[in-house]
């Protein structure tokens, strides 16, 4: 077992990403995620990497395009509406295959919305990231652990699939302390040389990282190809925990905070006789469809517990095929549900069918 | 003997631009520059949104193509990829580089972004056919001023060189043309000037061309030249604007 050390979630996020091999950092100021930015500040000289303030988001994440073009590691941290500017760069990662890391420290919105956490921008991350045919892997910590396992992970799958990942965080993951183990193993080398622009060193051919295809049957070939990656994604890179599934009847889904404050709500139903578990997607892209369908057959409802005006909740009536009934549990605007309010949807779920 | 070859770093393909268009003397120029400098292995250049969006396709070297007016951020994020090897241009017109793309653009200039830019304005937006550029002269008629541009509703023409002369960072502005032979000369001289400095770690150079658009300006090539000559050098003084070492020399 690695040692353990007490480290705040945006912090350990940062250094797990300093152990991944990034050594290219470009970020705009906003709460709350500016520890990250000021951790890498610190860190990246020390270490010959670059840290960089860049004048806006929009540069932020042009500026880690550039990075990840000529075949680096390169990183960007922000919250909502900075994730907002940056959709425009995220679509052109996508669309010239390059890797990069993302992340999304959650607040409140509509517009600059509030900064407390919030789950809001679930959508935004697993639907519309930005313009066009595309995905993006969407990764959901709900520990400081998690901070940094999904951080080093999330670098090793934008690598091997050559497409963004977005680690979605909201701040009290951020904010949270919690002893970690930094020990995730040795970093993957990804060759990159067919691609990467990093100078021909007039050995080769020049190389072109590009996502501009006037031809419309050349774009759509593209699009299928990228789409039959994202099929090996889908069947390989499902990432989910359950807790208490054994013998549930209803399935609380949550993720984040979200599932940190459903599993005491569980708990203490569980106390009360009440047969509840939960499943966690890890992954909200691509999504635990196979297991929650599986887990419909079984439970006679589900419980979505989400820091918003409820999102995720569509994905998994898709999942089940509406099989059962799904009840929401939300709080948003920087709101977070309580333990109690949990219970009571729990309560409301085991009425369902009167039966019992 | 040869006389005429195409330089190396220029790849052996057909050019997509209109019939008199300067974008092809202008990235001539640039790969001579790259020829003769030999750092053709080593350059990274970044293409735009605008006509010159496929110069990608015409430069041997490694090539990006950026978001429209996110060059500049490319370019940063390439260099700082590796400082002490690569060298980066960027290649912008006129909506590019000082309308959607300003704020890269001066910032790029205040960090002594240690990168090279071809600036390249036509006073128009090219490539979607012919609208107000922020580069547009007063009274010049775009589809999107066809009563010319009044400036009392619209504003003034923005003029890239005068105004990066004031921000610290920038090294080397200069303003040239290629309406002639000796103004491609000189041409040529600036840009081979502006790579040197990179090489050299002087930081932030922008090379304008003022240039034509013969097909937006409804003009044939030699009358377009004529326009520019007439219109559009007295608004854009050709010069230098700013060389931070020449200055540092003379003292
Ligand atoms: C975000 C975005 N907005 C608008 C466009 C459409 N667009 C393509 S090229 C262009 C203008 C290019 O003009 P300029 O930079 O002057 O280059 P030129 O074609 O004149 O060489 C515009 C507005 C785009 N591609 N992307
Ligand atoms: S539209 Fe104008 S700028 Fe574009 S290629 Fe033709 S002449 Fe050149
Ligand atoms: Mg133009």
């Amino acid at each position: 077992m690695a040692e353990k050390v007490l480290m705040k979630g945006n912090e350990a996020l940062a250094e797990a990403a300093i152990m991944a091999g990034c050594r290219h950092y470009f970020g705009y100021p906003i709460t709350p995620q500016t520890e990250i930015a000021a951790y890498m500040a610190k860190r990246m000289p020390l270490i010959g990497g670059t840290f960089l303030q860049a004048e806006s988001e929009i540069a932020a994440i042009n500026m880690v395009y550039g990075a990840a073009a000529a075949g680096k590691r390169a990183m960007t941290s922000s919250s909502s509406p900075g994730i907002a500017l940056k959709s425009e760069g995220i679509s052109y990662l996508a669309g010239s295959d390059l890797p990069a890391l993302i992340i999304n420290v959650q607040r409140g919105g509509p517009g600059l919305g509030g900064i407390q956490p919030s789950q809001s921008d679930y959508f935004q991350a697993t639907k519309s990231a930005g313009h066009g045919d595309f995905r993006l892997i969407v990764l959901a910590p709900a520990s400081v652990q998690e901070m940094v396992d999904l951080t080093f992970k999330g670098f090793d799958l934008a690598d091997k699939y050559r497409m963004p990942t977005m680690l979605l965080s909201d701040g009290t993951m951020g904010q949270m302390m919690e002893p970690v183990s930094l020990d995730m193993g040795e970093v993957k080398e990804y060759d990159k040389s067919s691609w990467a622009a990093c100078g021909t060193k007039c050995e080769r051919e020049h190389n072109v990282v590009n996502s501009l295809f006037i031809q419309p049957d050349e774009l759509e070939k593209y699009n299928f190809e990228r789409y039959e990656r994202y099929a090996q994604i889908e069947a390989n890179e499902v990432m989910y925990d359950e807790y208490r599934m054994d013998d549930a009847e209803i399935c609380i889904v949550a993720y984040g905070v979200a599932a940190r404050v459903s599993q005491n709500a569980i708990d203490k139903a569980r106390e009360n006789g009440i047969k509840v578990g939960m499943i966690r997607p890890i992954t909200l892209w691509p999504f635990p469809k196979a297991v929650l369908n599986a887990a419909a057959d079984k439970v006679k409802s589900f419980v979505c517990v989400e820091l918003s005006m409820g999102q995720m909740i569509e994905d998994i009536e898709l999942a089940i095929r509406c099989k059962k009934p799904v009840l929401l549990c939300n709080r948003t605007g920087g709101m977070i549900p309580t333990t109690a309010d949990v219970l009571s949807k729990i309560e409301e779920a085991n009425n369902i069918g009167g039966d019992k | 003997m040869v006389v005429f070859e195409k330089p190396h770093a220029l790849a052996d393909v057909p050019l997509h631009y209109c019939p008199g268009c300067t974008h092809g003397i202008i990235h001539r120029l640039v790969a001579e520059v790259i020829d003769e400098l030999g750092i053709e292995g080593r350059t990274i250049g970044i293409a735009p949104v605008g006509c010159s969006v496929f110069a990608y396709n015409y430069f041997n070297c490694d090539m990006i193509e950026a978001a429209h007016g996110r060059a500049p951020a490319v370019a940063t994020g390439v260099k700082r990829s590796d400082p002490e090897n690569n060298i980066v241009f960027t290649y912008q017109g006129d909506g590019d580089l000082a309308a959607i793309g300003t704020a890269e653009t001066v910032h790029a200039a205040a960090r002594g972004e240690n990168i090279t830019v071809i600036f390249v304005n036509n006073a128009i937006y090219g490539m979607t056919g012919g609208q107000m550029a922020p580069t547009t002269l007063p009274g010049q008629v775009t589809q999107t001023s066809p009563y010319g541009r009044d400036t009392s509703k619209v504003g003034f023409p923005v003029k890239v060189c005068e105004m990066l002369s004031n921000v610290d960072g920038a090294t080397y502005l200069e303003r040239v043309a290629v309406n002639n032979v000796k103004n491609v000369k000189n041409a040529k001289k600036a840009i081979k000037k502006a790579f040197q400095n990179q090489l050299d770690g002087k930081g932030f150079s922008l090379i304008e061309v003022v240039s034509t658009c013969p097909t937006n300006w409804g003009l044939t090539p030699e009358k377009a030249l004529e326009w520019l000559e007439e219109n559009m050098l007295p608004y854009y003084p050709l010069g230098v604007y700013k060389d931070k070492f020449a200055e540092k020399e003379d003292k």
